[in-house]
């Protein structure tokens, strides 16, 4: 049993399933990475776990104890919202209090204890400045400070990084990361940002249409994804029509390429499948007959390799991985398969 | 679930409790028209419809209330305009004394109007003495007078809305326009006017309703020329109730039209909100001769706008009955004030004007919250109703509540929901309530619009109760809302003048009563001391608005 557990959570909205049967498991100091394109369901996901919707069916059990019932107020989870929700009229000091005072610490306790708080997120002294004073990074840190003062059991943080530019995003990223790690809390992070998950969470969850897609490590979700979806929303794929083979190969334009079915009973020899090729499960190589070939009509240069697309005669738009200077647009090349990173998957949603 | 059940059952009592006072009485009066002593009867209706008094008040209602948005638009606008797009030496402090006309309640607005430009008024007396004529060279009264005070304290709708409107226009798009070729006509006409439409027809909307509901202006000044709210009035005072009744019935008609015709102008609603941009830069006019024409001119004019202001405070210094032909008060004295305070037969009206006004805006405001709460945090499904309901007073002149109040609270009848309020001290700060509704109603609901919900979810995720995050969370958040629609509503039912002459009993009279007694009876600098007072009530309300706009 674990720490936290979500079990068969639904929430349905004007009759659409927002969060669909999800259930999931937490261990005592892990990370989890809620992931998802927007409307996947993970945002209510997170308001279900904090107390502010009530499920249509399904439980929230922390240490084994059922508190779906509980009020927010009850729960002490600590929740860090998308835009902060810093109270405007209070200044720093009186935000991080907040907490506090409402479950009854009072004088010294309350101040030394606000101190620490800001320490943690680097503001020390900061106690007097009104929020609105504050940048944005620092509000983000507030909030963080807010919420982990009154020592939560669990940390709810609701797209906590959406709202900074890209290069303090990082930065702030690198912080969180460290700080969530060395407190050791059990905390739920909602993202739509790969990055985000792949560095914050110790593992996970993503969630398409309220359930759950996959879950695991980010090696996992990149290496072995369960579905096209996840093969498609993880890293980058070119979904290639293609026909089954055998379990091990497929037809790609009457060319047989290795592949590794994304899903546990592999389909019949002839049916119809999509192949999610990664990039870098590609190789370009000189035009033959042998081999599928297509014409380069773009480059994407990031340094030390660059993206070709490329258009087949069926087609089809692939994109390879290759030294910047393999090829130039109007190129006609060949491409062959390179080893792991294309995937299989039945045709279908 | 049971929580937001519970808020349900909230949400119907509450618009059950505001459909009695607010749309029964209408119902009422609807209802009474069409009963005669034998029941149901048409008689009335006919009366009505037979009388040609009553078809030339309507038409006059009409028309004075259309010509009164179109006086009011050609000054306001231009204005407008004058203040917002050009600088000139003292733009700031003369854009301020513009909206001065603001914090003229009716009553006391038409009183100044009086003293300055009345038969015996100053100006008059000027000219009188000038020309050496035997009589007053005009009487100010009939619909010129009555247009008169319109314009004068209607224009600022339209030059407030217009101001707020162009400071609102993104500068980017004046220069978006004249990059794409478009000259300063063709910009006006595409571009500024489009925009400024919403503010313009909301102005027009207020102008309209407010000229349809004036009361003070026709009463004073109209003499034998009747308008709907002044027609109803003498009705009622001759003891035909029940023709009142019909009569009360077809100016809620007239006003529900226009507002209708009003939405169907504009159906998106009130002003739109623009998005963010750079304040467009202001046109500096040519050369200095003609920034400095501009000035004295705006100096000029606001010297005309603040003349009636001037003259109620220097009347209000006039000792009782010193003043009789001369051109000039010849003697001035505090004493009015001090006998305003000292005599209590004097400071009765004050005391009572306090009292109601204030039981009447702390029970609005926890209506208002009430509602807030209900209609925007939990959503209840009689929202729109209830917002409705807080809204239809607005609709409403207050004459026409006055009536309807009447009806609702002069018959002992517990099975159809009406007591004997009227001639109690209950009366007229219920009316008070009443009229108060819509403006304490829509501002503390904008306000809970504007209250981001996770401000309260975060505190109910840091632990706190529900009372203590309405206290330290929700209030605080609510202030500026609540401040502006307090203070709005206690100083519009301070000098409530429509629906107390109707409701009001000796022991209740308040100040507006007061006022116009002290003018039958010729204590005029009484008289204007009271309107002073209001005046400054007033005032100090727009400053903490106008400061707290700037906060915000």
């Amino acid at each position: 049993m674990g720490f936290l557990e979500l079990d068969g959570l639904t929430k349905q909205f004007r009759g659409q399933r927002a969060v669909d049967g999800l259930s999931l498991t937490l261990e005592r100091g892990e990370v989890l990475a809620l992931l998802g394109p927007s409307g996947s369901g993970k945002t209510t996901t997170l308001r279900l776990l904090a107390g502010f919707e009530e499920p249509d069916a399904g439980r929230v059990v922390l240490e084994g104890v059922d508190v779906t019932p509980l009020a927010p107020v009850a729960r002490r989870f600590g929740m860090v919202f998308q835009h902060y929700a810093l109270f405007p009229h209070l200044d720093v000091g009186a935000n991080v209090a907040f907490g506090l005072e409402s479950r009854g610490v009072r004088g010294e306790e309350l101040a030394r204890r606000v101190e620490d708080a800001l320490a943690l997120v680097d503001l020390a002294g900061f106690e007097r400045r009104p929020v609105a004073q504050l940048s944005g990074g620092q509000q983000q840190r507030v909030a963080l400070a807010r919420a982990l003062a009154p020592e939560p059991r669990v940390l709810l943080l609701d797209e906590p990084l959406s709202n900074l530019d890209p290069a303090l995003r990082e930065r702030t990223r690198r912080e969180l990361r460290a700080l969530v790690r060395r407190l050791g809390i059990t905390a739920i992070v909602v993202t739509h940002e790969q990055d985000d998950a792949f560095d914050l969470g110790d593992r996970i969850a993503l969630l398409r249409q309220g359930r759950l897609e996959q879950l695991g490590t980010a090696d996992e979700l990149y290496a072995a994804p369960a579905t096209a979806f996840v093969a498609g929303f993880i890293g980058r794929a070119s979904d290639i029509p293609a026909r089954v083979l055998s379990d091990r190969t497929a037809d790609v334009d009457g060319f047989t390429w290795p592949v590794r079915w994304g899903v546990a009973a592999p389909a019949a020899a002839g049916a119809a499948a999509r192949l999610l090729a990664r990039p870098e499960g590609l190789r370009l190589a000189e035009p033959s007959p042998s081999r599928l070939t297509g014409t380069v009509t773009g480059r994407r240069f990031t340094g030390a390799v660059a993206y070709f697309s490329v258009d087949t005669a069926s087609g089809a738009t692939i994109e390879v991985a290759a030294p910047p200077s393999a090829a130039r647009e109007g190129d006609t090349v060949g491409i062959e398969p390179a080893g792991t990173g294309l995937h299989l998957f039945p045709v279908g949603p | 679930m049971t929580r937001a059940r519970r808020a349900g059952w909230w949400g119907w009592l509450l618009a059950a409790a505001l459909a009695w006072i607010v749309a029964y009485p209408l119902f009422l009066v609807l209802i009474e028209g069409l009963r005669g002593a034998g029941g149901w009867t048409l008689d009335e209706v006919r009366r009505f419809a037979s009388r040609p008094s009553e078809w030339q008040a309507l038409w006059a209602s009409l028309w004075l209330s259309a010509a009164s948005v179109v006086l009011a638009g050609l000054i306001g606008v231009p204005l407008a305009f004058l203040f917002e797009r050009v600088d000139f030496p003292g733009r700031r402090l003369l854009g301020a004394l513009v909206a001065l006309p603001a914090v003229l309640p009716p009553l006391v607005g038409v009183v100044a109007f009086l003293f300055l430009y009345g038969e015996t008024g100053f100006a008059g007396r000027l000219v009188q003495s000038l020309l050496r004529l035997e009589d007053p060279p005009w009487r100010l009264a009939g619909p010129g007078a009555i247009l008169l005070v319109h314009a004068y304290s209607m224009y600022v709708y339209f030059y407030l809305f217009g101001r707020a409107a162009l400071s609102r226009l993104d500068g980017a798009m004046l220069e978006a326009a004249s990059a794409l070729g478009a000259g300063r006509w063709r910009t006006l006409r595409y571009v500024v006017l489009p925009h400024l439409r919403p503010a313009l027809v909301g102005a027009a909307l207020l102008t309209f309703m407010t000229s349809l509901a004036s009361f003070s202006a026709p009463y004073i000044f109209g003499g034998g020329y009747r308008v709907m709210t002044t027609q109803i009035v003498f009705t009622r005072l001759n003891g035909d109730d029940r023709l009142a009744m019909v009569e009360t019935t077809a100016l809620m008609a007239l006003a529900l039209g226009a507002m209708a015709l009003f939405r169907r102008a504009d159906p998106g609603g009130s002003l739109a909100s623009v998005g963010k941009g750079n304040a467009p830069s202001l046109a500096r006019s040519g050369s200095a001769g003609a920034r400095a024409g501009i000035a004295v001119a705006a100096w000029l004019l606001a010297l005309v706008l603040l003349l009636p202001h001037l003259t109620l405070l220097l009347v209000s210094f006039v000792p009782v009955g010193t003043w009789t032909t001369e051109t000039w008060p010849p003697a001035f004295s505090p004493g009015n004030y001090a006998a305003l305070f000292s005599e209590p037969e004097r400071l009765r009206p004050l005391l009572n004007s306090l009292w109601m006004a204030t039981a009447a805006t702390l029970t609005a405001v926890g209506v208002a919250l009430a509602a807030g709460w209900l209609v925007v945090r939990s959503r209840v499904q009689a929202g729109r109703l209830i917002e409705g309901l807080l809204g239809l007073p607005w609709a409403v002149p207050g004459t026409v509540f006055a009536i309807a109040l009447a009806a609702l609270f002069s018959v002992h009848s517990p099975l159809t929901l009406r007591a004997v309020l009227v001639g109690t001290v209950w009366i007229l700060p219920l009316a008070y309530l009443v009229r108060n509704l819509p403006i304490t109603g829509r501002a503390i609901l904008a306000g809970f619009r504007q209250l981001d919900p996770s401000l309260e979810e975060a505190a109910a995720a840091l632990g706190a109760s529900r009372a203590r995050t309405f206290r330290r969370v929700v209030l605080p958040g609510l202030a500026p809302a609540l401040a502006a629609g307090a203070t709005l509503a206690f100083v519009t039912a301070l000098g409530d003048f429509i629906t107390s002459i109707m409701l009001y009993t000796y022991n209740t009279r308040p100040i507006s009563m007061e006022i116009l007694g002290s003018l039958r009876q010729g204590d005029v600098g009484v008289a204007a001391a009271y309107g002073v007072l209001l005046m400054l009530a007033s005032a100090a309300v727009f400053a903490l608005g106008a400061r707290g706009e700037a906060r915000a």
